[in-house]
Parts: structure tokens; sequence; C-alpha cells
């Protein structure tokens, strides 16, 4: 039987060592990670229970930005009045997310900690997986890929990040705070997921020993004029098959600053910078211009078999979520 | 009269506050665990298989493999689920096929041995892909009928004609995904095998288990109470029951098994996919001339199912020539099984989205087209109809819906961003009719207890069986209690193809009114004389003994209808059909319990809901195996996708189907869903899609957008 202790922090520091050594994994709300040790995908030697940490699922907000602590629950950082009122595309993404069930279970640092929702690497047994086995080779690239990545896939993954709530954090240039044993630092959301490269097991840039204390994210009129729009075959419950996260400044009609997150297209939430700069100066309700705009930033989509309807139907909920948070869709 | 009363289930409570008891919860003292361990690879043999390591793991009492198990009976499709019985040999038909069977003490650690097996396959070629062996479809029997049938002269009708429409359909692998998984707990006693088996037939599993295993039916015990969904995957008999019973024999010790969900993708069958050719013929006046319903199914090599698609399509219409022909490319899969709903469940799905096309081919109003093809005989058999309202059902229907408001035009009713789509669809299925025995008793205190196996699979028969007797003895139905699920009980018919009320009802009420004639023999001629009458016999109870077999001639044809319309709203530039409403109007002969019925109709339209727009099992053509066999992969309908339903009967009394005058709802409501929200999607966008589930990508290529 595949043994594992489990030991209950009071406080970081406690954490911190716990998890300096080799075998050691968190548990904060563990809607991920019990479907992770029941399936094989991992085997834990010692899990380290966070929840009993005083002040670390705290939500900060003031006027520079808003501080949620990693072990905020899905549920209470949705219900926010504040994060609703100054950054609708996180409560957005959020109540969106997975079930009420988990969202009152699943914590904000464990969200972006999510593996891949790939088929073949949720298989009840072990399918060939770069990501279950380094080196087994990816299932998907002569299988099923309808769900699979558009955006900066290598021969070795072709899988999508699953987080909704990640893509609104992506928009909004958050910071995700670490620390470890050795100290603590930022990392800009956008850094924080990796693409697959040769190493797709390597989901973020996380070292070993390094726990995520907070996610930060800065205030702005774009944050507040700001929608998160999910699309799925299935009304409710379900993961996106692509989504937009959108944030706008408008200067009378026109945009004067906007983001745009994506989700369901690559490895990580995946920011149209290039559309960001085409948008400059359109006026919000010119959807052939907005789309005009959107669609000289899809030079680098790598659809593949199954898949290429995605890049259609996302430059289409790009144009929508726009003119949503714009007012005028 | 508590026939036709709107009676909330007797077992309502239990179910709602988990006292019912449901197979996996019975506790057996000092039962051990079995876990399987099922096939990785498609095809090939076992080349090696090591169980040492699973032998030597903690509280392991035994690992069956091919090489120490005994040799079971050889069995035919039906009445087991597959011919290739679980065990007996070292080649591999499909994935997920068991290779062994871990027994331990407790569940954990017999999970824990099964991952230690260790087997090398020889990997053989394998074919699992069904639409690349379309080419090579062959001809074999269905249930041991031809696969094809005709009426009337096909290709003169094909040929001479003015108007004909022909295209090709399509319809995906489903898996049934009952709550409860699969469950089986076996005690061997003194030569005799008690069974727990969350089945939808105790008697036919007694049976085909006593085959299996060489046994003596009446040495063979199967009960259950409750069963928590079937759909067809619990008809039949599937290794994993055989296994639990031998391994039983074989320890002489009690032996639990629950399939995990993952090991319900391959373990009892699935609705296989489907390639449907239909050609319709007609007049320029809408007359039909002739209809070709051509199916090609997925089946498997390890049984004989051949999905019948095409047996309901010529009760349809008042066609003079209607051909159906099946065809079955078989390939290493599990093998398929009735599903909700079977039958016309798979076939009207083609045929009903073709008759759309031909109405508009033709410019006659879908539903006017199916009125001018009224038929009151079946064309097949050239007989009458037992009872058919279904030209009320299509009133009704239309009146409720606002048939009449709907324009004709493709893309020409809108709500804001949304474009509003009506489609509509005929639904049929034939009538199941078997033998039934029922025994009833009332005691001193005027308790009324019924007996008889039949299960109870969320269908109602803890309520309906007892309304049916409380009518014929005219008491309250809260007196009248039901004991079910078991083979020592009167037998009764399998709950499949929507056959308990008429089969099981009719002997319900056979044995109310003798045991109402016993009793006013006693002297009870009021339900007040009942329980003293019981008394002056001085015995405590009376009982009585009641049966109905359907008579071996039918004069009829007997089939149920519905009229299914349905409104969906789609998003112009996000293309994602969202159903907005649905209203059913059903003709089934007497409805017992208007509450149960609506329930299941309602439960009936969700299932097509899943149908037209989210059901669908990958099959990964590199591993050969289901993809993704869990629920986070293979999505069912949750409540945000199921609108308002509006479920109605016209109600009648059959007279010739049988003594209730009921015939069967259960699959009717899962029919002609699917091919009605299928054409509500071509009214919205313009776009005929063929092949369900209907995706954003089939409407993503053809549509136009305003972005």
């Amino acid at each position: 039987m595949q043994s594992f202790t489990y030991a209950r922090a009071s406080a970081l520091p406690d954490v911190l060592a716990a998890i300096s050594q080799p075998g050691g994994i968190i548990l904060a709300g563990g809607t991920e990670l019990l479907n992770w040790m029941k399936e094989g995908i991992v085997a834990p030697e010692r899990l380290v229970d966070i929840n009993g940490i005083s002040g670390l699922d705290r939500i900060e907000t003031a006027d520079r930005g808003l501080r949620i602590g990693a072990l905020a629950r899905m549920s209470d950082v949705a219900g926010h009045e504040a994060v609703a009122r100054d950054y609708p595309v996180i409560a957005e993404a959020l109540l969106k997310s997975a079930s009420q069930q988990i969202r009152n279970m699943a914590s904000m640092g464990g969200n972006l900690m999510q593996r891949t929702r790939c088929p073949y690497f949720r298989a009840e047994i072990e399918l060939p997986c770069n990501k279950r086995r380094p080196g087994s080779g990816c299932s998907a690239l002569a299988g099923e890929d309808r769900g699979m990545a558009i955006f900066g896939w290598s021969e070795a993954c072709l899988a999508t990040h699953p987080s909704d709530v990640a893509v609104a954090l992506a928009a909004l240039d958050a910071v995700v705070q670490v620390a470890s044993s050795h100290g603590a630092r930022d990392i800009p959301f956008l850094d924080f997921h990796r693409l697959p490269d040769d190493a797709p097991e390597r989901e973020t840039v996380l070292e070993p020993g390094e726990v995520i204390t907070a996610i930060e994210v800065p205030a702005s009129p774009a944050a507040r004029r700001s929608h998160y729009l999910k699309i799925r075959e299935r009304a409710s419950y379900e993961f996106a098959l692509v989504s937009a996260a959108v944030g706008l400044e408008l200067e009378g009609s026109e945009i004067s600053d906007v983001r745009i997150a994506l989700g369901g297209m690559a490895a990580k939430p995946w920011r149209l910078s290039a559309a960001e700069q085409a948008l400059h100066g359109i006026a919000i309700s010119d959807a052939a211009a907005l789309r005009r705009a959107v669609d000289g930033a899809f030079g680098d989509a790598r659809p593949r078999r199954h898949n290429g309807f995605k890049v259609e139907l996302v430059k289409r909920a790009i144009v929508r979520a726009l003119q949503t948070a714009g007012d005028i869709a | 009269m508590s026939i036709g009363q709107a009676i909330s289930r007797l077992d309502g409570s239990r179910k709602v506050t988990g006292r019912a008891k449901y197979t996996a919860d019975v506790e057996v003292e000092g039962a051990l665990h079995a876990v399987l361990v099922p096939s990785t690879v498609p095809s090939g043999t076992i080349a090696a298989i090591d169980a040492a390591p699973a032998e030597d793991a903690p509280g392991v009492v035994r690992v069956f493999t091919h090489l120490n198990t005994p040799k079971l009976a050889e069995m035919t499709n039906p009445p087991a689920g597959q011919t290739i019985m679980p065990l007996q040999g070292d080649r591999i038909f499909y994935e997920g096929q068991p290779v062994a069977m871990v027994i331990a003490d407790t569940l954990e650690r017999a999970t824990e041995a099964a991952r230690r097996v260790q087997v090398t396959y020889r990997n053989e070629p394998f074919a699992t892909d069904f639409i690349a062996g379309l080419d090579r479809a062959e001809a074999r029997p269905l249930f041991g009928l031809p696969p094809d049938s005709s009426v009337g002269d096909i290709e003169a009708a094909l040929s001479g004609t003015n108007v004909r429409v022909e295209s090709v359909y399509g319809t995906a692998d489903r898996h049934h995904n009952p709550m409860e998984p699969a469950a089986v707990t076996a005690l061997w006693q003194d030569g005799r095998l008690e069974v727990y088996d969350a089945v939808q037939g105790v008697v036919d599993t007694r049976n085909t288990l006593a085959l299996a295993l060489q046994m003596e039916p009446q040495n063979i015990r199967v009960r259950n109470d409750f069963v928590g969904g079937g759909f067809g995957c619990k008809g039949w008999l599937w290794p994993h029951e055989v296994l639990a019973a031998l391994a039983a024999r074989e320890l002489s010790r009690p032996v639990k098994l629950v399939l995990t969900r993952a090991q319900s993708y391959t373990s009892h069958g699935y609705q296989p996919a489907s390639r449907q050719t239909v050609t319709l013929a007609a007049r320029s006046d809408g007359a039909l001339t002739g209809i070709r319903h051509q199916s090609v199914l997925a089946g498997s090599l390890s049984g004989d199912h051949v999905e019948p698609s095409g047996w309901g399509t010529p009760a349809l219409y008042a066609s003079p020539a209607t051909q159906a022909t099946h065809r079955v490319v078989r390939l290493n899969r599990g093998n398929p099984t009735p599903m909700r709903a079977p039958l016309e469940g798979v076939g009207l799905i083609a045929v009903e989205i073709a008759m759309d096309e031909l109405a508009y081919e033709l410019g006659i109003d879908p539903l006017a087209l199916r009125l001018r093809n009224y038929t009151e005989i079946d064309p097949a058999e050239g007989k009458p109809f037992s009872s058919k309202k279904l030209r009320e059902c299509y009133a009704e229907g239309a009146r409720r819906f606002g048939w009449s408001s709907r324009t004709v035009e493709p893309r020409s009713m809108r709500d804001g961003r949304n474009l509003i789509g009506q489609g509509m669809a005929t639904a049929l299925f034939r009538t199941f009719r078997s033998p039934a025995k029922v025994r009833i008793g009332l005691d001193q205190s005027g308790e009324v207890l019924i007996e008889t196996s039949t299960q109870e699979i969320g269908t109602g028969v803890y309520t309906i069986f007892p309304q049916i007797a409380a009518d014929v003895l005219q008491m309250p139905v809260e007196r009248v209690s039901l004991s079910l699920g078991d083979t020592n009980l009167p037998e009764s018919p399998m709950n499949a193809g929507s056959r308990a009320t008429l089969s099981t009802g009719s002997a319900v009420q056979d044995a109310a009114a003798k045991l109402k004639a016993k009793l006013a023999e006693a002297g009870a001629t009021t339900p007040d004389g009942y329980a003293e009458a019981v008394a002056r016999q001085g015995v405590d109870r009376i009982e009585a003994e009641g049966d109905w077999t359907p008579p071996e001639e039918a004069t009829h044809a007997m089939y149920s209808f519905g009229a299914i319309f349905a409104e969906v709203g789609v998003d112009e530039d996000i293309p994602i059909p969202r159903v907005r409403r649905v209203v059913g109007v059903y003709n089934a002969g007497r409805i017992i319990n208007p509450k149960t019925a609506r329930s299941q109709m309602t439960g009936g339209v969700v299932w097509g809901i899943g149908q037209a727009l989210l059901e669908k099992s990958e099959m990964d053509q590199q591993h050969g195996r289901f993809l993704s066999k869990n629920l986070a992969g293979y999505l069912v309908p949750v409540n945000a996708d199921v609108p308002e339903i509006d479920v109605s009967f016209v109600d009648d009394f059959d007279e010739h189907v049988g003594p209730l005058g009921a015939r069967g709802i259960g699959e009717l409501g899962a029919i002609g869903v699917g091919a009605a929200i299928a054409n509500a999607v071509f009214h919205a966008t313009g776009i005929r899609v063929r092949e369900v589930p209907i995706r954003p990508e089939h409407l993503l290529a053809m549509a136009q957008s305003s972005y």
C-alpha cells in the first residue's frame, strides 16, 4: 500500500521546513491533490496540511490593489464585495469555475497549481504522457486533440491549463508571492506558469520548497471595467473550451487601455499582447474593427487536427467580451 | 380510485434520507472484497501474468487469473451481455476485459494488490475505429431475427417519385452512467448461492448465472431492494457478476464486488455509434411513397449485439414501401447493449431529421407533413394499432408550444443576439410484454402486501403497484406495500423495454381481484370488513395469487407515441445551442400515476438533451480504448442545461394491450427529443447538422458571424 504521513502545520515556518525536504506536498483545499492521489498521478510521502495557518486566507483591499491570501477559498473571493466591484473579471471567473461545493473548499493558491484536464494525463491507468512520466511521449499528438492547445505547445505536450481565475489574474498583471526557507520572492503572473517546451512535467516556475503565500492584483480602471467570458458546451460545471478575460479603459468611446488573456488555448493563460496594442484608439462599438485587430494577433496560432475551430471561437469570444465590458454587447 | 392519482413516491422518504439500501450498502459479515484487473490492450494474448506480487500483498486471499479459474459454460448474447466469459483463456478481445480478480479482506487491500498484478501482453493488430470499418460492415442477425425487412417495392418507390431526400446521419457511442455503480455480493452456502445484485432483472440474472455456473436455477437466489438507475446496462449478465459468484463458490466465503466508475465504461455495455442513411420519397403533396432506412452500427467481437435502430421505422408513417436494413462493424471493444432509449431512440434521430429535411424540400410545415402521412394501421404488419392518439398529441403539443406562431424560414426568429429555432419530431416506441406472477395478502390489521420479483430501478414501482392493488381493493394506497427484488417471490420480468407497468401491473391487478373475491367469500363485501374477515377465518392473512400472460397472437400492433416540440437559442456569434423549452405530449394508454409518469418523461427529455448536444464517448484509436472513463470527460446535462419541460399525456384506455389499459413509457421520453432539437437548430441557424451531439464546430464551420 502507498502509505504517507499527514501533519497539520500551524505556522508558515513549519510548512517551509516540512517541504524543504523531498517527498512533501502541501494540502490546502484538497480538491485537486486527492484526485491526483486516487488517479495515481502523484504518490507523496508526506502531506503538509496548511489549513490551520491563521491569516493565510485573508482578502485585503486597498486603493493600490487587492491581496488574496493563498488559502482564501474561491467562494470567499468570488463573494467579496470589493472584488466583485473593482475586479469583476476575477469574481466572474471564479463563479464560472467548478461547482459551489468545490469552490467552498478549493483555495486560490491551489487553483493556480491545478494540472491539465487532458484526458490522457487524467486516465485511470498510466497512458504515454510526458507529464505523467517524462520521456513516455504525448498520446494526444496522434490522438484526440479537440481540447488541446493552440499556442505554445511542443511535441512533448499539447495540454492546456484548466484554471479560469488564472486567466483573469493574467489579464490584470497580478503577482504571485511565494516563500521558502531561503526567503520570499514575487513572481509576475505571466511568468508563473511555464510552456511545456521539453519538460511539460514542470507546470510552474515554483522551485522545490517554495509555497504560494498570496496573490497581489494592482488596481486599475481596466480592472474595474473587466469581464470574463467562458465558452463551454455544458452550461455549468465544465472546464472552458475557450475563455477570454478582458479589462478596458475607454476615453469617450475609444479604447485607451486594454488587457486580454485567453483560457483553453495554451499550457498557461495566454496574454494577447499584440492585440492589446492594435486595439488602442478603436471605437468599442466597431465590432469589425475590433475583430481585425484581434485577427492580427494570431500569427503564432498552431491549431492541430480537431481544434482549429477554437481559433475562430476564441476570436469571437474576445470581441464579445470587449463589447460586454464596454457595455454595448 | 387510486389509479390515475398523482401520488408521491411511497419510498421517497427512504431515498432522500438514505435509508433505502442499495446493493453496495448491503453488509455481509465476513465478506471478502474483489477488485478486477482490466486488460490495458484491446487485442492480443496474455504472454505472462505474474500474480505473486499481489498474492504476497497484505490481506490477499486469492488472485484469480485465466490459469486458475474454473471453466464456465459457453454463453450466448443475450441472455449474457457478451459471449466472452471472463478469465477463460489468454486471448484479449477488448480493452477493459478482466484479466485477473484479486480477493482480499478489505477493499483498500484488494485495490492495492490489483495494482501489483503484472501482465505482459503479446499485442496484436486491432480495430476499434467504427468509421474506418464502415466498408467491412456485415449482415448479422438481430436477436435471432433477419437484419433486413421490407414492405412493398422500395426500389420502384424510390425511382418513380417526385421528390426525394437522402442523407447520412451519425450518432455517437454513449455510456449509461447510472449513479449507482454495478455492485454484487455473493454468498455460497451448502451448495446454494445467494446474490445481492444491482440488476434490472433478478430472475433473468438467476437463470443466466445458473447457465454460466452450470447450476440449477433453484439453487440460486438473486435479490435487490433498490437499483440506482440501470438504463439498460444492468439488464443482461456481465462478467463481474459471474466472477463474484464464482469467487464465493471457490472460497466458500461471501465476496463483494463493486465496479469503479472507470470500469463501468468497459464492463456492461454502451450504446453503439451509428451511421444511418435515410432516403425518403414523396409526392409533391407530401404523401410518402417510400422510406429506406439503412443503419450501420458499431458492434464487437466479444458479443453479438446489433442495435435494432430501424425496427420502429416501418410503423411510423403511411408509406406503401419501407425498407430497414442493419449492418454491423465488429470491433475490438466491449459489447454494446441496449441503452435508454434503444431501437427508436437511435433510429428516429435519423428518420425524424430526414422528415424535417423533406418538409423544407416540399415547402410543407413539418407538423403538416407528419399529419399528411398519419396512419391508423401499422404498415409493417397490416394490423390496426391497439390504440393511437398521436393526432391528439400533435394537436395538444402544437397548442401548448405555440407552433402556429413559428415562422417557417430558417434564421427568421430571434431574441437579441440569439437566433431562435423551433423544431418538432415524432416519438414512437414498440410495446414489449412479458408474463408475470404476483402474490398478494391481507393481514388481520388490514395491511396489504404485494409480493413479486420485480425491481425498483427508479421508475416508481413501489408506488404504482400498490396503487393498482388499492384501486381494485378500494383501499387507501398507504395501506398497501410491495416486497420485490427477490427470486424467491413470484416471478415477474426484467425492468427493461418499458414493460413493468404493463406486464407486472396486470398481474398485480389480477391478484388483487382474486384477493377481493376471497375476502368476499369470507364475508367482507366492503373494505371496512376486510380485516375482520381475516380474523374470522382464524388465519394470519388471506392470500391470493395472480398472473398475466400476453396472448401469443397479437391482433393489433402495439406502440406508444409522442409529439415533441423543442425551442433552442443559438448565439449568432458563439454558436452553442441552448435548449429553451421542450413540450412533450405522449399517448401510452392509461397513466397509472401522472406524477411518477411525468418524472419519468422529464428524465427522458433530459436524456434526449444529452444525446443531442453533449454525450459522446471518444474512442482513442492508438490505445483502442474509450478515452475518458469518468464524468468529467463524458458530459451529461446538468441542471443549467435543462430548461422548462412541459410534459403531458393524452390519456386513454388501451383495451387491446392488457387489462390495465396501460402501455409503457420508460423509454418513450428519451425518443424524439434529439431530432426535435436538431431540427430546431436548423430552424435557428439554417445549418443542417446530421450528427449528434451537435457541437460548436459544426455550426462555426458554416455560419456567418456578425463579427
